[in-house]
């Protein structure tokens, strides 16, 4: 059996850091070490050597709007971006509320750059009013269950959702915050820049109400609670009292949530539009201090790619959404790392083994401590290497990246998946 | 001034370029005024009208306007065209400009759509009103009308604009542009009316219209359009009038001198009363008339080759 070896690196992992080679056989880690050959080398020096990347958070599109992105299309930028899981959401067409569609999509995973593991909706047709065969799912390996695109509005429907799901073991609720009513017809942040603009807005205020609701039934159904994409400094406080009451509430982040604002909707560009919308500098802050005190536990793309024509439109009538898998950790590099927001084994932390637990993923194998036995998914990153993202290079079939012509530092070089690299010196294999 | 290409919002523009859009406004309305009103000024010049958004008065006033200067104007309708047929907003005007045009006026429903339009064409873009956003034009010939009245300078005036201020292109782009040139802006609405907030707003915000009343140069009432009334804004077209209207009682108690403005159309008997649009401090037709010229001045300013007008 052919060996493989990533030299010179140093490997970054939950339970600490060290310079080591590591040696992989047969999809496993065999060795870790100093002076290790193998048949096949990876160069690794200058370069962090940690568990593949896991996204919560990725809309790949398929089946139903294929023109935008596909299974393979989206796992070849996650590959590129590092990940080697991603969880599949479930708003397409038709959407992920039944077995043969969630099976379809996992089948398609099955040949894909990076492990495809599928959301479930909550409800039937994401319509928020009858609970999907969340049971059958679950059967087939769905733990996390959203609505997401659209917000489970319905009190009721949320309890009843939260305490059904507490007899599927893993089950988590992924609760997309953002009360239709209060942000209908709203196209950005309701703030000083929606006001100037004359663009209806989104408070933060419709983010919040459903946090704080969802938390109490939490605490009522005692089911595990996730919230994606939290946005405002208001979501953040709410999530710390949550934890500190010890409910079981997690939250992630996004990149952009992270770097950009509100101001940039100034540009009339619908490529900075997303829901929830770029807030304001404190919202920025508030995230930030989140991530790095623990209250946010996990950073997720929102993955969401257009057709280049339907972001060409005004504002108020693009589609929601922006593409995130091959920036993120550049992103978190350059934004909370360098600046030392963050620790590195914070950050990844934040990219990789908290998301993966989240997910039920660390028992497949994923976000694991890289040692002798563990599952050979890994992310080579080097954090010296400074790139300008360029949207026409994305390996993703779209092209709708806010951070066109960014400087970022730090890239992906290699990343191994099931011990067979999927991306060498930056390139798909 | 000179090598402005696009007119796409108030907030783009400094006080001394307002100034020489309205001193050339001047000589404009002169020009319409003349027997042949019409000047040679951008012959061979091409404008298309490019209206997403159903209007009477901005359209034609452009219409005009670009015609007395001698352009060739095309009207596109959107009803009669490609984009019945779903043609993208981005292949519209990148087809129309391909058949060689010097400016398209741009009116429609979603804010920023004219910036969007500047950002894949050559030619200068004229936001006639997008959205929630602007209508500079409008707010031009609303000076020109005040400083006809009240003098070149607005400095210390007092205006209130009343009305559904969040929903306003006119309010946004009137407050930038009466504040820039010196008025003491007040913006008077229930609060479910105003936007979420006046910050980075050059005005201050009242809910009480009758306390205002006596102290104010000018009243510029905003049309108020019926269907907010179901959307859970205020209760009644009744409860407006009541509370924010310009009835015969509250206009009985404006200063003697005091200006009533309206960009219309109006709504007779809601945001104002039809004895005070027709009494003598109304000066709402002479906006309309205004408009030609401010639309004539924005025009030559942006294809002129700065020649003197003759």
């Amino acid at each position: 059996m052919s060996e493989l070896v990533i030299k010179g690196g140093r490997v970054l992992d939950a339970t600490g850091e060290r310079e080591a080679d590591v040696l992989v056989r047969g999809g496993h880690v065999v060795a870790i070490g100093v002076g290790l050959v193998g048949d096949e080398t990876l160069d690794a020096s200058g370069c962090i050597v940690t568990p593949g990347l896991v996204d919560l958070h990725v809309h790949l599109r398929e089946p139903g709007m294929e023109e935008a992105e596909t299974v393979e299309t989206g796992t070849r930028a996650a590959a590129r971006g590092g990940f080697t899981a991603v969880v599949a959401m479930p708003n397409t067409t038709p959407p992920l509320d039944d077995p043969a569609v969630v099976a379809a999509v996992l089948a398609a995973g099955e040949r894909a750059a990076c492990t495809v593991v599928s959301a479930g909706c909550i409800t039937k047709g994401r319509a928020g009013q009858e609970l999907a065969p969340m049971g059958e799912l679950h059967g087939l390996g769905v733990r996390i269950f959203s609505d997401d695109g659209d917000c489970v509005d319905d009190a009721g429907v949320m309890r009843r959702a939260l305490e059904y799901s507490t007899a599927l073991p893993g089950a988590v609720i992924a609760q997309h915050a953002e009360d239709s009513a209060l942000v209908a017809g709203g196209a950005m942040h309701e703030g000083e820049w929606s006001s100037r603009l004359g663009i209806p807005g989104r408070p933060a205020a419709a983010e919040e109400v459903i946090i704080a609701r969802d938390v109490i039934l939490a605490a009522l159904t005692g089911a595990r609670l996730h919230f994606l994409h939290v946005s405002t400094a208001g979501s953040v406080e709410l999530v710390r009292a949550a934890k500190a009451r010890g409910l079981p509430v997690t939250a992630e982040a996004a990149p952009h949530h992270f770097t950009l604002t509100d101001e940039c909707c100034a540009t009339f560009d619908p490529m900075f539009k997303v829901n929830p919308p770029l807030r304001s500098d404190a919202d920025v802050a508030a995230i930030k201090a989140a991530l790095a005190d623990g209250t946010i536990d996990a950073i997720a793309t929102d993955h969401a790619p257009h057709p280049t024509e339907a972001k060409e439109r005004p504002f108020e009538e693009a589609p929601s959404g922006m593409l995130g898998l091959e920036t993120a950790l550049a992103l978190t590099w350059t934004e909370l790392v360098e600046p030392g927001v963050l620790t590195p084994q914070e950050a990844f932390a934040l990219l990789s083994w908290r998301p993966a637990a989240i997910a039920g993923l660390l028992e497949r194998g994923q976000g694991v401590a890289i040692e002798p036995g563990s599952d050979a998914h890994l992310c080579v990153f080097d954090p010296s290497q400074r790139w300008e993202v360029d949207p026409q290079r994305l390996a993703s079939k779209a092209r709708n990246t806010p951070f066109a012509g960014r400087t970022l530092t730090g890239k992906v070089r290699h990343t191994v998946l099931r011990g067979k690299p999927v991306v060498i010196d930056g390139e798909l294999t | 001034m000179t090598g402005m290409k696009h007119l796409l919002s108030i907030a783009d523009l400094e006080r001394n370029d307002l100034e020489d859009l309205l001193e050339l406004s001047e000589s404009f309305r002169e020009v319409t005024q003349r027997d042949i009103p019409k000047v040679p000024a951008l012959r061979g010049k091409v404008v298309v009208s490019l209206f997403y958004e159903d209007s009477t008065r901005t359209r034609i006033s452009f219409e005009t306007a670009a015609k007395r200067l001698s352009c060739d104007v095309m009207a596109f309708s959107v009803s009669s065209s490609s984009v019945q047929k779903g043609e993208s907003l981005r292949d519209t005007v990148q087809t129309i400009e391909a058949m060689g045009i010097d400016a398209v006026v741009v009116r429609h429903s979603a804010a920023g759509a004219p910036n969007r339009v500047a950002s894949w064409i050559d030619a200068s873009v004229i936001n006639a009103g997008d959205g929630c956003h602007e209508h500079p034009t409008q707010a031009l010939l609303d000076l020109l009308t005040l400083r006809r009245h009240l003098g070149a300078s607005l400095d210390g005036a007092r205006v209130a604009i009343v009305g559904d201020i969040a929903h306003s292109r006119v309010a946004r782009s009137g407050a930038l542009a009466f504040a820039a040139l010196g008025a003491d802006v007040t913006l008077v609405a229930p609060p479910t009316l105003l936007p979420s907030t006046v910050a980075g707003w050059p005005v201050t915000v009242s809910h009480d219209l009758d306390e205002l009343i006596p102290e104010l140069d000018v009243i510029y009432l905003l049309r108020i359009q019926r269907e907010r009334q179901g959307a859970v804004l205020f209760p009644s077209l009744r409860e407006y009038t009541a509370r924010y209207g310009l009835t015969v009682e509250r206009a009985s108690r404006l200063r003697k001198d005091a200006l009533v403005m309206h960009p219309g159309p109006m709504n007779r008997g809601v945001e104002i009363a039809a004895e005070v649009a027709e009494g003598p401090a109304s000066v709402i037709t002479e906006q309309v008339t205004n408009g030609v010229a401010v639309r004539m001045a924005v025009l030559y300013t942006l294809l002129g080759t700065g020649a003197p007008v003759v």
